[in-house]
């Protein structure tokens, strides 16, 4: 049974969250020349910047920029500066861990951890059926990796629960340019940024979460490109935007249905372009008859006046780009709200043309990549369908299957955490995934987990999540292992290997491998190295819409990257899809969707009267497995802190430093108050790369879009009230707040 | 990739682009010379009333206060034109240059007693790489090339030369003006519609 063997203090204790400060062997270690520099890249976002990592002695010591590298030129963030450090950390995990109650976490031999997972594995699906057992990841990983656990799910495990990470992040995104159209990639590379007249940002901390993006819009701005920002806050990019739009919380699609009504009574739409390369215009028009900009400033608190100008501006443009992120995606209606700013890009028809372009951006460092391969659900390899009967047919081909053993749809992310707390699933497999931390509703997730009766964890950490496994095996990071991953722009990169994983940790795929083996499925996983996975999966993306058949590891290495589609060898690649107004549809054409406004899934009332939205801040990254043990990162943001404006905050009698505790129909839970102008007076603010008692995830709520299945992190409603003055800073917390 | 020579290039802060990251501390302290200590000070101006933020190096100004008012001789310009951090062996920690300094930068440092500072970052110039604060920076707020590519790129103006009281001091590295607006004092109300669903406004 998935209990703690002893309690979060003592496992605390031994497993850390411990900070590190200098570089492994100190600081004279770290200034002797480096055996290698190895050419590789950032783990910790979408970005993919490049990075070059001084190796000595099998160990990272440091980092020198890569400037040859197109997309950063040597631009890196404070987490990629300091990523160096997690491979050294005392915290990694070392050697297989079993779970005893009242005694701790024990070490014990691989071989009794295969055993042991194998026959749990045998004896929960002999009992309760295949889908009884679940498999959790997440897209940190490559796509080799990605690929490979899909696999593993359908092909050792049979089961047909296998779900992502991804589930929390680019899923609205993903299913709305799927029904847009027929694809799911950002529309450009970010090149074309920079030939831009207007950009739209909505709902995208583009500073703090992805940060060298801020250079590509700064560039366009100095040729005379506007800026307008949606969001609650005002971000450092929106500080000088020429145009701010803080909407209230949930209220995306109104806006944007108003802006693409007022372009339709201005006359300010393309019709040659709706007409020759889309389909649907006509529900469109209808729907959005209704919206005035002055019922929109009632429901989005933005002035008509600025949703006017807004709609001459994105009007008027000669040529725009559009970019949006979790803001507007982590809604029940997250699909809606993606689906309305695509239409006011259809509705332009400027895409696919140089500086017109539209983009989710990817949050996650294999966020792109790792939703492509076969990691999801609902899908195979090639962002196939995995209801399709062709598709089914063409994955089980190549895997050497028989389709009718390949499983069908199984449940998403929080589907399945609600299941096994529900006792319909019995045993996990996680890897690369937090759930006790990033999952909604934290007290449900933790019971949850107590109650699966085997839950195996790969991590090289000891993560909230890892704590309540029977077994934990210790894997590999992004630099100990050679791979592949996709960045926002979709363009695909190699990840280089430049040190072994430490004492007996295994590089991940080994693992799966492994366990494959000893149930009697070695024979589906012959690989040898990293790129037998690479090109199978090349193969299993042929002729889809995601067509990787041409990138090879050399090609990229040459060409610093290779974006996909790339169908043949001799193809160089696609930065920018849809040009001539052709999209991946059947029918070539893109499609409108009708988005009629509705409310979010939690109510506003007297009760709980404010808004809470969630985020990162520049210095963690998502769960904070990784990035709360960096002695730097950790020191500029030791923990999370309530946003809000001083109206509020005056109201409730609560000054700058005050403990608060903020109350949802969930939970409680209790912070420092953090008293600034930039968010709505309505609106509070908690970053949420904090566990247990400090996890804005105890807050917020498990209602999900019906489409996606993205739960609702940027809506909940709370009531605060004033504890009292400061309490003791917690012992990482030395310096105080971040910004 | 630009060099790093100082003959080709210049080093421009231009503080509305800066995103707050701390990227260029973060970086800044990994220099083999100080060894985990950043020279470079990122100053968060007043975040109660606004976002802004702003990197600082050294300016190296050409007659350089710090060396002036320093009783020991310990601070050095190149030829080039970069004022040092104190020799070690001279600095006697009397904080002269600190309280001299009309843009703040020197630091009395205890775990070396002397006076530390950029010395944009001399180790990687005079092998001609770019200064790595310059180099990482997200937002390219802080530049390290040509001043003829900024003043094409940008429609800012590079200034180097800055009244205090009556002295002008001209330094090597430009601060850019703003572009546009960019408020010490910002309120998301001033962007907000005075209405709001349902009766009161919960700050109300």
């Amino acid at each position: 049974m998935a209990e703690l063997p002893l309690s979060k203090e003592a496992i605390q204790e031994k497993f850390g969250p411990h900070l590190k400060f200098d570089p492994p062997g100190g600081w004279d270690a770290a200034s002797a020349t480096p055996e290698q520099l190895v050419k590789t890249h950032c783990c910790f976002c979408g970005q993919g910047c490049g990075i070059q990592l001084k190796v000595k002695d099998n160990q990272v010591i440091g980092f020198e920029p890569w400037e040859d590298f197109p997309f950063n030129e040597g631009k890196l963030c404070p987490k990629g500066v300091k990523r160096y450090m997690q491979g050294s950390h005392p915290d990694r995990l070392l050697y297989p861990l079993e779970n005893k109650k009242g005694v701790g976490y024990e070490r014990v031999s691989w071989n009794a951890a295969y055993d042991r997972t194998v026959s749990a594995i045998q004896n929960i699906q002999a009992k309760y059926g295949k889908d009884s057992f679940a498999v959790l990841s997440g897209v940190s990983l490559s796509n080799e990796k990605s690929y490979l656990i899909g696999k593993f799910a359908r092909v050792a495990l049979q089961t047909k629960n296998l779900d992502y990470n991804g589930r929390l992040c680019m899923v609205s995104a993903g299913t709305g340019n799927k029904k847009a159209f027929g694809v799911d990639r950002a529309a450009n590379s970010w090149a074309d940024i920079l030939e831009t007249d207007l950009i739209l940002c909505a709902g995208t901390n583009i500073s703090e979460c992805s940060p060298i993006t801020t250079d590509y819009i700064w560039k366009a701005r100095d040729r005379g490109a506007k800026l307008i920002v949606v969001d609650p806050r005002i971000t450092p990019i929106a500080r000088t935007a020429d145009l701010i739009l803080p909407v209230r919380p949930g209220t995306d699609s109104h806006l944007f249905n108003t802006i693409l009504n007022l372009m339709i009574q201005d006359g300010k739409i393309d019709h040659d372009f709706i007409r020759e390369h889309t389909t649907g215009f006509e529900e469109v028009l209808n729907a959005v008859a209704a919206y005035t900009p002055e019922e929109c400033e009632k429901v989005t608190g933005v002035p008509a006046a600025s949703i006017r100008l807004a709609a001459k501006w994105w009007g008027e443009a000669k040529r725009s780009f559009l970019l949006h992120a979790r803001g507007i995606e982590h809604h029940t209606k997250g699909v809606d709200n993606v689906l309305s700013c695509i239409n006011l890009v259809l509705a332009t028809g400027r895409i696919g043309r140089a500086g017109c372009g539209y983009a989710t951006i990817t949050g996650q460092g294999n966020g792109q990549g790792g939703r492509e391969h076969g990691h999801k659900c609902d899908q195979l390899p090639g962002n196939r369908d995995i209801t399709n009967p062709e598709h089914r047919k063409f994955i089980a081909d190549i895997w050497g299957i028989d389709e009718k053993d390949l499983p069908g749809k199984g449940l998403s992310a929080q589907e399945i955490m609600n299941a096994i707390h529900a006792g319909e699933i019995k045993g996990l497999l996680l890897i690369c995934f937090n759930p006790a931390v990033s999952l909604p509703d934290s007290l449900f997730t933790e019971e949850a987990l107590k109650k699966l009766e085997f839950f195996v964890v790969i991590d090289f950490f000891m993560s909230e999540t890892a704590r309540f496994a029977d077994l934990v095996l210790p894997g590999s990071l992004h630099e100990e292992d050679e791979g592949t991953a996709t960045t926002a722009e979709g363009r695909v990169i190699r990840i280089r290997k430049a040190v072994n994983p430490p004492g007996e940790a295994k590089v991940d795929w080994h693992i799966f491998c492994e366990i494959a083996k000893r149930l009697g499925k070695g024979k589906y996983f012959p690989y040898n190295e990293s790129e037998d996975i690479f090109n199978e999966l090349r193969v299993a993306s042929r002729g889809s819409h995601v067509d990787y058949y041409g990138i090879t590891y050399e090609k990229i290495e040459k060409n610093k990257g290779v974006f996909w589609p790339c169908p043949t060898l001799d193809h160089p690649g696609t930065p920018r899809l849809f040009e001539g107004g052709k999209f991946a549809h059947p029918d070539g054409k893109a499609k409108f969707h009708p988005i009629a406004y509705r409310p979010s899934g939690d109510e506003i009332n007297a009760e709980y009267p404010i808004y809470l939205t969630t985020g990162r801040v520049i210095f963690h990254y998502l769960s904070g497995t990784q990035t709360r043990r960096i002695g730097f990162l950790t020191e500029e943001c030791p923990e999370p802190y309530l946003e809000l404006h001083p109206a509020l905050a005056e109201k409730h009698k609560i000054a700058e430093g005050d403990a608060v505790r903020i109350t949802s129909r969930r939970a409680s839970i209790e912070l420092k108050a953090k008293v600034v102008k930039t968010i709505r007076p309505d609106t509070v603010f908690i970053p949420y790369h904090w566990p247990d008692k400090q996890s804005a995830n105890r807050l917020t709520q498990r209602a999900l879009d019906p489409l996606s299945k993205i739960p609702e992190f940027k809506f909940s409603a709370v009531r605060i009230e004033r504890i009292g003055p400061a309490q003791a800073a917690s012992p990482a917390a030395r310096k105080g707040g971040c910004s | 990739m630009t060099s790093g020579r100082f003959e080709e290039n210049d080093f421009f802060i231009d503080p509305q682009r800066c995103i707050g990251c701390k990227s260029c501390v973060a970086a800044c302290g990994e220099c083999a010379t100080h060894r985990g200590i950043p020279m470079i000070h990122l100053d968060t101006f007043d975040r109660a009333n606004t976002v802004k933020t702003g990197p600082m190096v050294c300016m190296h100004c050409d007659d350089p206060s710090c060396a002036a008012v320093c009783p020991a001789d310990a601070i050095k310009r190149t030829e080039d034109g970069v004022v040092q951090s104190s020799l070690s062996p001279r600095c006697i920690g009397c904080s002269n240059c600190q309280i001299a300094c009309p843009f703040g930068v020197p630091r009395i440092y205890e775990q070396s007693a002397q006076m530390m500072k950029c010395d944009m970052c001399y180790d990687r110039t005079s092998i001609h790489l770019k200064p790595m604060c310059a180099t990482v920076c997200p937002s390219q707020a802080l530049f390290f090339g040509p001043k003829a590519q900024i003043e094409k790129m940008r429609k800012n103006k590079a200034n180097n030369q800055f009244m205090f009281g009556d002295q002008l001091i001209t330094t090597k590295v430009y601060l850019m003006s703003s572009q546009s607006e960019d408020p010490t004092d910002i309120d998301v109300m001033a962007f907000m519609a005075d209405t709001h669903l349902g009766e009161p406004a919960p700050w109300e």
